[in-house]
């Protein structure tokens, strides 16, 4: 883009002007921007994540999905769509399979929150990692963690009646890459 | 996300005296969190009230009271609500996903905004969004919209399934308004057609809180139907939904609900129909009669006439498995 000489000459002196705006104006501003607008407000909270307790500050904004990544470095979950369609950010909060995209970090307090970074036990694999793996529940990996952590709660909620009920049960994760036989076959070879 | 300031209320008294004109209440955020996200919603301030409501299920003489933090896979698993109000567990279960119904609470279910796309999108012009706007669905992408109930100004649909059943089974909503008053209000009454201010989905005074949902008890438990059509098996929001409940005499019908999902503006109920089949035995002729009354009152827009053959089918569908679909 080029910048006519007239343009450059207008907006320089414009900000010249800006520059002797008295600061007793410039505060007046910020006083009268502070009342109208929110500004960002940073909580002191703590979480029980796999049984392990942090205490950390956050943004009132962030959610469990950003806290778990950005702050923790537990990456196991992952931000798919971050709007709560596709399932790839699904973490256990009280035994029970939840969206950390939709759910804000200040409100997962007092709960216990298990993501895939809980499941193994040291270096042993939890039974559904396993049956991923020996199934082909997966090809690139990125719905995995969420597909796990749906699968080991559909195992645990007794949902594995049938195939049709499995896949009822499993809808809220999604796969690219199609890997849904294996994943069902992974659940069945957990529920026997 | 616009910034806002997180509360957490220890009384229902303490939430409603929080509340302003920019604030919202939060309880399971699975709609709220997206909107905000989005910039659909820009609240200034969330007072999280999942520690101020009821979260039990109460069975009383008359029915039962569902505390409005009850959570979906709460309700829908509840014993008591299986035997007697299977319908009710059967919609709540074809909606969403298990993830979804964990977090969502009852009351925020009743509270879901649309689906519509244009409601969705910044870029378009959207009644419900911003009244003055205008309506981009009603001569554009209008697939998933209104066949009955719409005006020029909306034609958007409610996406709730649990709010179908509820409508069917004759519900109470309990409400506690700002000023601490207690109300309660009939679940038809509830949500609102759009009319000429779209942008308001429901009768729900300003700042007041859902407390808790009533379900009198009925005779509907032994024949009921919630079939759902949508584009695919599941996950998605319907195309047309149907609640079918009918109270038997032998093969005579002494009561029955009907009430359709993806229809119209609010959980719709089709009581023309309800009033023919009332005393009719339950013939294939009957259904289809039904059927044809429920459907003469639609009137499609200009993408989605489909939906009235669907509905029809799903309708007599509903009620032929109303007889065999025994709890």
């Amino acid at each position: 883009m080029s910048m006519s000489r007239r343009f450059f000459l207008k907006s320089s002196s414009a900000l010249a002007a800006l520059s002797f705006i008295p600061n007793s104006v410039k505060a007046f501003y910020q006083d009268v921007k502070e009342k109208f607008f929110v500004k960002k407000q940073m909580i002191p909270i703590q979480l029980e994540i796999n049984k392990k307790q942090y205490s950390l500050t956050v943004d009132s904004r962030a959610t469990l999905l950003d806290v778990l990544r950005e702050e923790l470095n537990l990456t196991g979950s992952k931000k798919g769509c971050d709007h709560g369609q596709c399932g790839a950010c699904t973490v256990h909060i009280n035994g029970e399979q939840a969206l950390s995209c939709l759910t804000l970090a200040a409100m997962a307090q007092g709960k216990a929150i298990t993501t895939i970074e809980g499941l193994a036990d040291g270096d042993n694999l939890h039974p559904m990692q396993e049956a991923f793996i020996e199934n082909d529940g997966f090809q690139c990996g990125y719905c995995t963690s969420g597909q796990i952590m749906s699968a080991v709660a559909c195992v645990n909620e007794g949902h594995t009646g049938s195939v049709e009920e499995i896949k009822e049960y499993m809808s809220g994760n999604l796969c690219r890459c199609g890997a849904y036989n294996g994943i069902t076959e992974a659940i069945q070879q957990v529920a026997k | 996300m616009k910034p806002f300031e997180y509360t957490k209320p220890k009384t229902v008294r303490e939430a409603l005296s929080s509340a302003t004109r920019h604030s919202h209440y939060i309880a399971g955020g699975t709609n709220l969190v997206d909107l905000m996200k989005k910039e659909i919603d820009e609240p200034d301030k969330l007072l999280d009230i999942t520690n101020t409501l009821p979260d039990q299920i109460e069975v009383k003489d008359n029915g039962v009271v569902i505390g409005a933090m009850v959570r979906n896979t709460a309700i829908a698993v509840n014993k008591i609500i299986l035997e007697s109000w299977p319908l009710l567990s059967k919609a709540i279960l074809k909606g969403a996903s298990p993830q979804i119904r964990n977090m969502a609470s009852a009351g925020g279910n009743l509270l879901q905004r649309t689906r519509c796309p244009y409601f969705y999108d910044l870029t378009l012009p959207c009644n419900k969004r911003k009244n003055g706007s205008g309506c981009g669905a009603l001569k554009g992408n209008n697939r998933m919209g209104a066949i009955i109930g719409y005006s020029d100004a909306c034609v958007a649909v409610h996406p709730s399934d649990m709010c179908v059943a509820l409508a069917a089974l004759d519900a109470k909503v309990n409400i506690q308004k700002a000023d601490g008053s207690e109300e309660t209000m009939n679940f038809l009454d509830f949500h609102r057609l759009p009319g000429t201010n779209p942008e308001k989905d429901n009768n729900l005074p300003e700042n007041a809180l859902i407390t808790s949902i009533f379900v009198p008890k009925n005779n509907f438990s032994k024949h009921f139907e919630y079939l759902k059509l949508r584009d695919r098996e599941s996950y998605a929001f319907a195309l047309v939904s149907v609640a079918a409940a009918l109270d038997m005499d032998g093969n005579q019908i002494s009561e029955a609900r009907l009430a359709s999902g993806g229809v119209a503006h609010k959980p719709w109920r089709w009581t023309k129909a309800e009033d023919f089949l009332k005393g009719k035995q339950a013939t294939a002729e009957n259904f289809a009669e039904a059927a044809r009354i429920a459907a003469e009152d639609t009137a499609p827009l200009s993408t989605n006439a489909f939906k009235v053959p669907l509905l029809k089918g799903a309708i007599e569908t509903a009620l032929h498995t109303c007889l065999t679909n025994k709890a």
